[in-house]
């Protein structure tokens, strides 16, 4: 029997909801993405149930497609991220000596850069096309995941449980999936949460910069840029975002907490 | 009344434990627990972890560590009620009447402070001393306790002296105020040893020549006998027996004391040798990767089947590092390791699985040598599909034939090791090496992680393994008292060399080298008057000075 | 040596070392992968000629070490080069804008740092209670919006519907400090948000480490007042750790500056930085992210330096 906390129901319900209407977003949109509708700025009213852009679209079906393609490129450069940054983080730890300090080191040097700095430097010669912008964040945040797998793994490693295994005669692929990897999967999965809050953030920070999604398309952050004019006129539009980020970072970070204590609690508690 | 100093009346402590997923609740620790101690007098407080020994000694300072409580009942000192007084007082009487002592000096020394501030900065802050008073005092202290350099050691910090002498330090900071009362509270149990027995004689003079009152918490009654005029003895926070010194050692009344006392007494009469030994380990060096000096030196043993040798020694002495030359962790410099008549590479990469599976190993902590992702039945079975191919339901019988062997019951197939009591851990550890039908099992401090009588349960049962599976054990441990209840021969180590090795018989007979005599008779003894004795006859200084 | 001096040294040639490796890597980032310059700034209809001449204007038929070198060490003797856009000397136009960035940033570390201090120490003397779990849930919500968001939030509320402050934050040098620090406002605000709450959540934890130390217990059982205690035996043990958790902070806030001066239109380094990114000028790209990258290792170098002098164990040793 597994209890889920009510903090962690609210987070688990928010997070299927916000990817639910992700991947079904042109059955749900009322509009077209680009389709002028109406006035420039119009207050909400029961046809634009947020109004309506800059130049007369939609709101909520800008936001409905901006989610979409926010949370496609934060899933799919955290997928990227955590496969990479966790398979050399475990590869390092188990294999050790003069690998393990090349990558490390290798690391170090990556974050010894702020992350939005080197992605500006990048983008700077770069086409700006949704797999670059992929693959730019997530070879960046591959940095962080290899730090946490590798010290993890590390930790794990030198227990003597996995000292038995190899005095048993295991072979290295034995060590690495049933010995470490079930002992490693939960503070990975916790921080795979944090991983995808930090995309979103990072790639509505580049959109607004304009240095990420390109026009007609737009993210999150790319739908700020165009509304933000409005702001001192006393216009919201571009604070609609705002909610929809910060409930959906809000809820993933619910949800990894949960994971994460439950991990804390396997010494005491069953598996 | 007059000569009651500490008055302890149904003393009722609870805590509020937050067990993960699970609502907050509270629990007792202890229920309700009375006695009285007298001006001058050390009473003895024995018990198992759990006991609730320490909880007692810092309710004598209205102090709960952590979500400990005090619940009920009421504890006087010098005539004052204390548990009802507010914190201004409370604080009058830390400090200055009643002080205390950890069991590790270590981490109860603020390391960015110079020793002699913190051993006087009680004395100064509660206004009993002057500066120079108390630095007088200090020394005076640093003295009694036998500590180098009295008057400047108090100039250094923590860390630039040893375990054994920040203990006496804690002592003496303890002493300084020249309080009414003592805690002390497991002073020796993180040291080796031969500096036990220093750091222990220190402290009776000094509670002798100031005249103080303690409390003398610990879980080794042979210790406690040797210092305190009363013991109590505890047990899951109920107090089971209160007497005499030399009523509780001589005399036990309750079953449960009668236990503590007889605990070490078990007696193994040693098997000579035999012809053929299972496993030599042939003038071996090694060293650490990396390092430059070797931690072993020219180590030779040899292990007889179904016999047991134990390799003793304190930390550093090259007895764990022995386990791992032999197991192939890691590779000797020079000298070779010979296994049933043939020889074994020296990595554990040249060893067929044949080699792996007859030499099994045991771990100190069983916390940690078991996958807490895998269940008893997986832990157990691993080795019998990986070195038998068992499977389905000839595993399966194997694995409760094997439970029954470590007098477990089959239900114990399905639980996770967060599940299991210290020993039952331990317990399914040796069955896990059994299950490989080893000729060889190395143990390495397996019991020195559990409470004595748990410990006593797993060291009856390896023997009785041992007589039914014919298997051999170098057992690996700091204790003489386990070395005497379980070995044929013995190994001693100091500082990477074997300084003296034989049948137990003529190891434990004297006449001794300089090292044997002092581990020997550094072991305490539990008897009357033992300590005295020892500190007079003996001809080496301990290490730890 | 003295042991403390060494590891010091160790740590200034450490931080040279990746400062030198860091400008290869912004070098490359900028020249080894796949964009072609030139294109990028003459557009799809340039023509071969008018592109080989960019790109031998541009230095681009030399080998790039040579570039490299040619770069690092201008750069060393204070010449960044010039702007492909306009052609003006980057370090002329940089001068004042770094003051502005650093003007920003120090008016945010000097309302954030002691605000968080403050702050950390009240979650830890209410552990568990309702003021330590509002400053967390406040916390929760803070690090999950990003910091443009938060600047339109403050610039819409504060400034627009209340009137308060400023919405665009221009400054010149011929304002007076208040005018300045009034002009500054919701940014400053808003950068003291960003980093408040890391800083608040690393400062509580490393708080609390040292008070569960046993030897706060020993000070404890001394008789000692709260206040005492933390003075004499915690305060001298936290303050390494949490001057790291500050340095750790400042070195994030020098790259939240970058978004924040966007939102605020504030004549700094970030916004220089980004406008040229736009516009794919490199050499200035290049420039920016050095300066950046040198704050931001600097910074972290001074937290490891700081640990290593507040260590009893190094300063005292054997």
């Amino acid at each position: 029997m597994m209890r889920i906390p009510p903090a962690a129901l609210i987070g688990l319900f928010f997070t299927g909801l916000y990817f639910f209407v992700a991947v079904f977003a042109p059955l749900i949109a009322p509009y077209s993405m680009t389709e002028i509708v109406g006035d420039v700025w119009e207050p909400s009213s029961s046809e634009h149930w947020l109004g309506t852009d800059n130049i007369g679209r939609d709101l909520l079906t800008r936001m409905i497609y901006g989610g979409r393609t926010t949370i496609f490129i934060a899933t799919a450069a955290t997928i990227l991220s955590f496969t990479l940054g966790s398979i050399l983080g475990f590869t390092a730890a188990v294999v050790g000596g003069w690998v393990d300090q090349v990558m490390s080191r290798f690391v170090d040097l990556i974050m010894s850069i702020p992350t939005l700095i080197f992605a500006l430097v990048v983008l700077s010669v770069m086409p700006v096309t949704l797999f670059i912008l992929i693959l730019v964040m997530g070879l960046l945040d591959s940095t962080r995941v290899y730090r946490l797998a590798r010290a993890v793994a590390v930790d794990i490693n030198v227990m003597d449980f996995v000292e038995a295994a190899k005095l048993r005669g295991e072979g290295r692929r034995w060590v690495i999936f049933r010995e470490i990897l079930p002992n490693a999967l939960s503070p990975l999965v916790a921080e795979m949460g944090l991983r995808f809050i930090f995309a979103v953030l990072f790639v509505s920070t580049l959109s607004f910069l304009g240095l990420g999604v390109q026009p007609p398309n737009a993210d999150w952050g790319g739908i700020v840029k165009e509304n933000k004019d409005g702001i001192v006129y006393g216009i919201p539009a571009a604070l609609v975002p705002a909610v929809a980020i910060a409930t959906l970072a809000i809820s993933v970070n619910l949800v990894a907490d949960w994971v994460l204590n439950r991990t804390t609690s396997l010494k005491g508690g069953r598996g | 009344m007059s000569d009651t100093l500490l008055k302890v009346e149904d003393l009722k402590i609870g805590a509020r434990i937050y067990p993960p997923g699970e609502k907050p609740r509270n629990i007792d620790i202890v229920h309700g627990v009375s006695f009285e101690l007298e001006k001058g007098k050390v009473l003895g407080l024995i018990g198992e972890s759990g006991a609730g020994k320490s909880t007692i000694g810092l309710a004598s300072m209205a102090y709960g560590r952590g979500g400990v409580e005090i619940t009920g009942g009421k504890v006087w000192v010098n005539g004052r009620e204390i548990l009802g007084t507010n914190l201004r007082d409370l604080r009058k009487l830390r400090g200055t009447e009643v002080t205390y002592v950890s069991q590790s000096a270590a981490a109860s020394f603020n390391p960015a402070k110079k020793i002699m501030e913190q051993v006087i900065e009680a004395s100064l802050h509660q206004g009993k001393f002057s500066k120079k008073e108390a630095e007088a005092r200090a020394v005076e202290l640093f003295t009694k306790l036998g500590l180098p350099d009295p008057e400047n050691i108090g100039n250094r910090y923590p860390h630039q002296v040893s375990g054994g002498q920040l203990q006496r330090c804690m002592t003496a900071l303890a002493l300084c105020p020249e309080p009414d009362l003592v805690v002390f509270d497991e002073p020796t149990t993180a040291l080796d040893v031969t500096t036990q027995i220093d750091v222990l004689m220190a402290i009776k003079d000094a509670i002798r020549d100031t005249g103080v009152a303690a409390l003398y918490i610990t879980h080794d009654l042979a210790v406690v006998a040797q210092v305190s005029d009363e013991i109590m003895v505890l047990r899951m926070g109920d107090m089971v027996e209160h007497g005499t010194t030399d009523q509780i050692i001589n005399h036990p009344v309750e079953e449960y004391t009668r236990d503590l006392v007889s605990v070490r007494s078990t007696q193994h009469d040693g098997k000579p040798p035999t012809d053929n030994p299972v496993l030599t380990v042939e003038n071996v060096t090694a060293r650490y990767k990396g390092t430059n000096f070797d931690v072993l030196h020219n180590v030779t043993m040899e292990l007889h089947p179904g016999q047991t040798l134990a390799v003793v020694g304190e930390s550093g002495s090259g007895k764990s590092t022995t386990a791992r030359v032999i197991t192939g962790l890691l590779p000797p410099r020079e000298g070779k390791i010979h296994f049933d008549g043939r020889d074994l590479s020296p990595d554990l990469e040249g060893r067929s699985r044949e080699d792996l599976r007859e030499l099994q190993m045991i771990y100190q902590m069983a916390d940690v040598a078991m996958n807490p992702r895998q269940t008893v039945g997986t832990i157990i079975g691993r080795p019998l599909e990986f070195y038998f191919g068992m499977k389905g339901k000839e595993k399966r019988a194997r694995i409760i034939e094997l439970l029954d062997e470590i007098e477990l019951g089959v239900e114990f197939i399905d639980r996770y090791p967060a599940e299991l009591s210290g020993g039952q851990k331990q317990r399914v550890c040796i069955a896990r090496a059994l299950a490989a039908k080893p000729k060889v099992i190395i143990c390495d401090e397996v019991t020195s992680a559990l409470d004595p009588l748990v410990a006593d349960g797993i060291l009856k049962l390896l023997e009785n393994l041992q007589k039914i599976e014919n298997v051999a054990y170098l057992f690996i441990t700091h204790d003489l008292a386990t070395v005497k209840a379980i070995a044929d021969s013995i190994a001693v180590m100091y500082q990477g060399r074997v300084v003296r090795y034989g049948p137990k018989a003529e190891v434990l007979a004297p006449p001794f080298d300089d090292y044997t005599d002092l581990l020997l008779s550094s072991v305490p003894e539990m008897r009357l008057g033992w300590l005295e004795e020892v500190v007079q006859n003996r001809k080496m200084e301990s290490a730890g000075n | 040596m003295h042991p403390v001096l060494k590891l010091v040294a160790q740590r200034l040639a450490l931080s040279t070392l990746l400062l030198l490796a860091a400008s290869v890597l912004i070098f490359a980032g900028t020249t080894i992968l796949p964009g072609d310059v030139a294109q990028n700034i003459l557009g799809q209809s340039a023509t071969p000629e008018s592109l080989a001449n960019l790109r031998k204007e541009l230095g681009m038929d030399q080998p790039a070490t040579t570039r490299y070198f040619n770069w690092l060490f201008g750069a060393l003797q204070g010449d960044l080069g010039t702007a492909l856009t306009n052609g003006r000397d980057i370090v002329d136009s940089l001068g004042g804008r770094l003051k502005n960035t650093l003007f920003l940033a120090f008016w945010a570390a000097v309302v954030a740092v002691p605000l968080a201090i403050f702050l950390g120490l009240l979650a830890v003397r209410y552990r568990e209670r309702w003021p330590d779990k509002l400053i967390s849930a406040v916390t929760l919500a803070s690090i999950s919006v990003p910091e443009f968001l938060i600047g339109y939030v403050l610039m819409y509320y504060v400034g627009v519907k209340l009137g308060w402050a400023p919405t665009v934050s221009t400054i010149y040098d011929s304002m007076s400090l208040g005018e300045k620090l009034s002009a500054i406002a919701l940014p400053v605000t808003v950068l003291t948000m960003v980093v408040l709450a890391h800083m608040m959540r690393m400062t509580r934890a490393a708080i609390l480490n040292v008070m569960q130390s046993a030897y706060i217990e020993t000070a404890e059982l001394k008789g000692l007042t709260s206040f005492q205690v933390i003075a004499r035996h915690a305060f001298p043990n936290a303050i390494a750790p949490v001057v790291n958790v500050v340095m750790l902070n400042l070195a994030y806030l020098v790259v939240g500056v970058v978004v924040v001066e966007v939102v605020f239109v504030y004549p700094g380094m970030g916004q220089y930085l980004v406008d040229h990114v736009a516009k794919r000028d490199v050499p200035v790209v290049q420039a920016c992210g050095l300066i950046f990258a040198a704050v931001y290792i600097g910074l972290n170098m001074v937290a490891d330096i700081v640990s290593i002098l507040a260590n009893p164990r190094l300063r005292h040793p054997k």
